[in-house]
């Protein structure tokens, strides 16, 4: 290991001990928000690692992230399966899913994919309602465990960190690199005999088994689960302006985005919540004409006259 | 008998939709995701000038038209023009564009919502009337008359007109058309704005018997762009049978299983057009 490795790890391992000690500090409000920061630092960071480097805009964290939750409270309410059992299906289940839009999606250019994953959420959320009113009869499906929200935020820190350390290993890998030359220029990667769309897949099922288990693991919070509340394709907007905002390209980077950008949103929703949507519409035109390259593209720009090489 | 028709009646509006998306993704090389929000904007104001001063749709198009044209124009020029300059490749500018574009259409339904927060109901010739043993509202096909003429229009003038030609050849290749004197940023932004103002119209007739609301533009955007893929990008012949075929699919699910799964069956088309035919229904292998 170089010292920059270590050091790295250092900051890593310091960080996730610093978030561990949180519910110790704070509990109530602050605690929930903390909460939501963690949810959304799993899902931004997992969602970068595939769309930094392929610049495929996806939105379907809002779909896997429905389908973690209502697998988990179907499987709970109706069968009566433990949380753990429903929680390993369902991101089994999401990786499948995944696996095949990817297949299906991503041999083509990327607006067939954007546009795909763009109403996947809600088509998923008919579907699902369809069916329960139908077949199901109709009624809300509850999710009841003794989880704190304390309990929550732990388990969510572990998915967080699994990320990070999934998306370390892949910036050192065969995959990494093969992602890397893509991301520049797919010919090329093509000539020089990469599987571009099987590279292109795995790593897009990555982050719907990573969204999953954070749909999966925030269901409890809700205990009353209806498909309205969890296939909301407001998260995949989310999740794609907090990765943007604070950067794609180092593994760090939606990190940066994701703090700020939770208490703003937490702030609008309370104060001003009809203008939600106008400042979503206002966060994406921020993010394209100002801040391309996100938070870390403007660190790294003033800091690189200087030389500085930012570890990861 | 009732589905063909008003199957057909819904796809006659679909085509106009998709052919506004076309004109923009087809030659201006934009992504417009904010095409559903220009709908919805028509259907605002047709409602607006229906309720507050008993104006009729159909009057209320030829303020749309031009309203429509300078406002695409003007968002063209001002937001999409710095973007097409800096994109390095057509890659980049499609993610660029396609951001921008969200961004867009989220703050134009934040604006509809502040200015009218529920749902865009009147009623504007809701008679019933029989053609062919079923019977339709007026309203449809007074709409769907209208979508085909304007639709017809539209297709003369690209096919008939020197500034149609320009804007054909530029779809065709933009760096070639550069070469023949076609000024291609100036011709992007007309048919960016043509294709604006086209939604914009689409917007003002399906109002007349589809209740709207501020959000649903998306649905809309969405419904465009699958009929354009399945239309092969810049094909209007294809577009036309795309939405006429994707109107059809829609009534037959709704009236035989449910009205909840039409955009689910618009999304099964999607995918067995994206698994079987990528290039449209009448494109070749792609190059």
């Amino acid at each position: 290991m170089k010292s920059a490795d270590i050091r790295a790890l250092v900051t890593a391992v310091v960080c996730i001990v610093l978030a561990a000690l949180v519910p110790f500090v704070f509990n109530g409000y602050w605690l929930s928000i903390a909460l939501t920061a963690m949810m959304y630092i799993a899902l931004s960071t997992s969602w970068a690692l595939f769309s930094g480097p392929t610049h495929y805009i996806s939105l379907a964290s809002g779909a896997f992230f429905g389908v973690g939750g209502y697998l988990v409270a179907t499987g709970m309410s109706d069968y009566n399966q433990s949380f753990w059992l429903m929680m390993f299906v369902a991101a089994i289940a999401a990786t499948v899913l995944a696996g095949l839009i990817g297949l299906a999606t991503l041999r083509l250019s990327g607006v067939y994919f954007v546009i795909f994953t763009l109403g996947l959420a809600e088509m998923i959320r008919n579907l699902v309602s369809w069916v329960q009113n139908n077949f199901l009869g109709s009624r809300g499906l509850y999710v009841l465990t003794d989880f704190t929200e304390a309990h929550i935020y732990w388990m969510l820190l572990t998915v967080a960190s699994a990320v990070f350390i999934f998306g370390w290993l892949v910036e050192r890998s065969r995959l990494g690199f093969a992602l890397k030359i893509i991301g520049n220029d797919e010919t090329v990667a093509r000539h020089v005999g990469i599987n571009t769309a099987w590279t292109k897949v795995v790593l897009f099922m990555s982050t719907g088994f990573f969204a999953a288990l954070v749909g999966a693991i925030i269901a409890p919070r809700y205990s009353y689960i209806e498909p309205n509340l969890v296939f909301s394709p407001e998260l995949s907007f989310l999740v794609v302006i907090m990765a943007l905002l604070g950067g794609t390209h180092r593994l760090w980077g939606p990190l940066l985005g994701v703090i700020p950008f939770t208490l703003i949103w937490e702030a609008i929703s309370i104060w001003i919540p009809n203008f939600t949507t106008l400042f979503l519409g206002i966060a994406f035109l921020t993010i394209v004409y100002f801040v391309p390259n996100g938070f870390v593209g403007l660190l790294e720009k003033t800091r690189g006259s200087r030389g500085v090489k930012a570890g990861s | 008998m009732d589905i063909l028709i008003s199957g057909l009646l819904l796809g006659g509006t679909y085509v106009l939709i998709a052919l506004g998306l076309n004109l923009q993704y087809g030659v201006a090389r934009i992504m417009n995701l904010a095409n559903g929000e220009m709908l919805v904007l028509g259907a605002l104001a047709s409602f607006w000038m229906f309720v507050s001063s008993a104006v009729s749709p159909l009057l209320t198009l030829i303020l749309v038209i031009p309203l429509a044209f300078i406002g695409n124009w003007l968002i063209y020029r001002l937001l999409l023009i710095p973007l097409v300059r800096r994109a390095r490749h057509q890659g980049q500018l499609e993610v660029d564009s396609i951001l921008a574009t969200f961004g867009m259409s989220f703050v134009l339904v934040g604006i509809m919502v502040a200015l009218h927060g529920e749902y865009f109901t009147y009623s504007f010739l809701a008679r019933p009337i029989t053609i062919l043993q079923s019977t339709v509202a007026l309203n449809r096909l007074v709409a769907f008359g209208f979508a085909v003429l304007i639709g017809a229009l539209l297709v003369l003038w690209l096919n008939y007109s020197r500034a149609g030609m320009a804007v054909r050849a530029v779809a065709v290749d933009p760096a070639s058309a550069r070469l023949v004197g076609i000024n291609v940023e100036k011709i992007s932004a007309l048919a960016f704005a043509v294709g604006g103002s086209v939604a914009a119209v689409a917007g003002v007739l399906i109002s007349t018997f589809i209740t709207l609301d501020a959000s649903v533009g998306v649905i809309f955007t969405m419904k465009a762009l699958i009929i354009i893929i399945m239309g092969g990008v810049g094909d209007v012949r294809g577009a036309i049978v795309a939405a006429l075929i994707l109107g059809l699919v829609e009534t037959l699910v709704a009236t035989l299983i449910d009205p909840g799964l039409t955009l689910a069956s618009a999304y099964l088309i999607f995918l067995l057009v994206l698994l079987f035919k990528p290039q449209g229904l009448f494109g070749r292998a792609q190059t």
